[in-house]
């Protein structure tokens, strides 16, 4: 009972204790679902095919194998080059995004600015009505032919009037008393907006950052709908793709391995590989989340303030 | 005259904001672009779509596609499914994640609260396509988690693929299991905003934890729970395409469960390559959330104006 929360200490009577096996009975329950599917994908990773067919997928592993992952990695050119596309896509689209979203919100936060209410207007109306599917998709395939480009899975996720409502914020809480100082001291708009409003806002870049990072790393819905060259799929399309087929992605494979031995699709494991191909495809994301998991709360938290 | 000088003010103002409305350009001509110029093309819905044609040169067809849509049979069906998996998802939901954010603020040992809370974001991070690999893991018939057990403890062996009645509660899971902590972070910014004097005041008075609980906390974070369940209630007619697209795909013997606008719409759009009743089904969507926002909107004007959006 020594440790405190916000709530201040309270007398360890019989309710207190009462509460504690509620509380951390709940949340351990929740946190241990959340955790476990991504368990089970890794231990049917580590598990032998033979295993997963005659008992079908558990939490820990069964009979321990590497077998899926050596499979992944005979031809590992594909995974290299949908990681690549990602990666790609995810830095430009964010360093870009952040830039419009960044240049936007200092613009509409600027209280000499008279038509700000108006653009914000002209923004936040996009968020009530939209066009729908079909137009946004003829707009891609056909009016800008976008169809099977690069284009079209950067263009839709580089602005986000959610994200222009955070960064506002952010940048609405900056002292009037210090851009006007750096006006006075002959600074343009441009540098005010970059030498002093950025580097005070560098949390907010980096929870917009992510937040617009996230969304082009798990992006799918895009490719799905205007890509077609395999070789442009980004990861998690790629991952759709393999594991809903995953028949074709083996013989890929068989096809793949150069070695002296015939390699038949049909000796190839099904089950396991699905899992190692995710695995693959999941871990960075998962390994670097506990280090940017606190933008994330500040920026849900800014969100429940704006709304 | 006075036309005149309205002109030149306006000139004298546009030279004024040059930089400002420079720097506005990208964002402006995006919306312009990607959000306006999409909204002429519902005109769609209300044409008989050919390639050749387009958008402006196809030839009208008056109401056709929605008589087709309604009359299908699919309309009451899809519409139904949306709102009633909305209004499941939103109320056990937000139980769920006020039930988190409470009891997570009132356990005091620091190290059990970052750890939980770590779990519980593990599933913000990922994509739906993920989901859809766990949810074959726990649920396929022949190698699902589930069925494992069932057939371990005797049991036949239950196949969720092929039974629209578990979907429900399949989709309920997953959804408040991707969604738990993104809602429990927001109420326990509310909850950490409450006047720690109040706690204070009500320990003097004597309460009880559990008084402390639904006396104070939940009490305190009411408005934030009002308007947050408004705002949800305004996106009512919005399906999460992501999640019945890849928890159920194109499982056809599942559909009259789990069939929402958004399936629909898409699979009108790229399964049939009938343009116009999807564009149909997307203009009756989007005037449906349209109206739904506003009365939201209103409804939270009323409860408290300061957090109106517009």
């Amino acid at each position: 009972m020594a440790e405190k929360n916000h709530l201040g200490k309270v007398k360890a009577g019989k309710d207190v204790i009462f509460l504690n096996i509620i509380a951390y009975g709940f949340c351990s329950i929740i946190a241990l679902l959340c955790l476990i599917p991504f368990i089970m994908i890794l231990s049917g990773s580590f598990s032998s095919e033979s295993a997963i067919i005659a008992n079908g997928f558990s939490i820990l592993p069964q009979d321990f194998s590497l077998e899926a992952y050596k499979t992944v990695f005979k031809e590992p050119i594909t995974i290299v080059r949908a990681y690549a596309t990602t990666i790609i896509l995810t830095a430009v689209g964010t360093v870009v995004g952040l830039l419009i979203q960044t240049m936007t919100a200092y613009v509409l936060a600027r209280k000499d600015f008279e038509w700000r209410n108006g653009f914000s207007f002209f923004f936040y109306f996009t968020t009530l009505f939209s066009g729908g599917l079909v137009p946004t998709f003829i707009l891609y395939t056909r009016t800008l032919g976008l169809k099977d480009s690069y284009l079209a899975l950067l263009l839709p996720l580089t602005f986000s009037v959610y994200n222009l409502l955070v960064m506002k914020s952010y940048i609405t809480s900056i002292p009037d008393s210090l851009i006007d100082a750096a006006k006075i001291d002959g600074c343009g708009e441009v540098g005010t907006l970059f030498k002093v409003v950025m580097p005070l806002i560098k949390p907010a870049l980096a929870t917009v950052g992510l937040f617009i990072a996230l969304a082009y790393w798990n992006d799918w819905y895009n490719a799905m709908l205007y890509i077609n060259s395999e070789e442009k799929y980004p990861l998690q399309y790629f991952l759709y793709q393999q594991v809903n087929n995953i028949e074709a992605y083996k013989k890929l494979i068989a096809n793949a391995t150069v070695s002296s031995s015939v390699v038949s699709a049909l000796s190839l494991p099904t089950q396991t590989l699905k899992m190692a191909l995710t695995i693959v495809v999941t871990g960075p994301i998962i390994l670097a989340f506990p280090f940017v998991q606190k933008y994330f709360v500040q920026g849900i938290t800014i969100g429940a303030v704006k709304g | 005259m006075k036309e005149q000088t309205k002109f030149r003010r306006f000139l004298k103002k546009l030279y004024k904001y040059r930089v400002y409305l420079l720097m506005l350009a990208p964002a402006v001509i995006y919306t312009l672009v990607f959000a306006y110029y999409p909204m002429t093309g519902v005109v769609m819905a209300f044409k008989k779509y050919n390639y050749q044609g387009g958008i402006w040169g196809s030839p009208w067809n008056g109401i056709e596609n929605f008589k087709f849509f309604f009359k299908s049979g699919q309309a009451a069906l899809v519409i139904r499914n949306t709102v009633l998996y909305n209004i499941l998802f939103i109320v056990v939901g937000t139980a769920t994640q006020i039930a988190v954010a409470v009891f997570l603020t009132e356990i005091r040992n620091k190290r059990f609260r970052k750890v939980s809370q770590s779990m519980m974001f593990l599933p913000y991070f990922i994509s739906w396509v993920i989901v859809g690999v766990m949810a074959f893991n726990i649920f396929s018939s022949d190698y699902g988690f589930i069925n494992r057990i069932l057939v371990s403890m005797g049991f036949e062996k239950f196949a969720f693929y092929k039974e629209p009645a578990a979907w429900p509660f399949i989709l309920l899971f997953f959804n408040i299991w991707k969604g738990v902590v993104y809602g429990s972070v927001m109420y326990m910014a509310a909850i950490m905003g409450v006047d720690t004097s109040i706690y204070e005041a009500a320990a003097i008075d004597g309460a009880n934890v559990f008084q402390r609980i639904f006396k104070v906390t939940i009490p305190s974070i009411m408005p934030t729970v009002i308007i947050l369940f408004l705002m949800s209630i305004g996106g009512i007619f919005k399906g999460n395409f992501d999640m019945f697209y890849n928890l159920v795909g194109s499982n056809g013997l599942l559909y009259n469960a789990t069939d929402v606008i958004d399936t629909l719409a898409f699979r009108a759009l790229i399964s049939s390559n009938d343009f116009g009743m999807s564009a149909a089904i997307g203009l009756f969507q989007s005037v449906l959330c349209f109206i739904t926002v506003l009365l939201a909107n209103k409804l939270v004007s009323l409860y408290d104006k300061d957090y109106t959006l517009f």
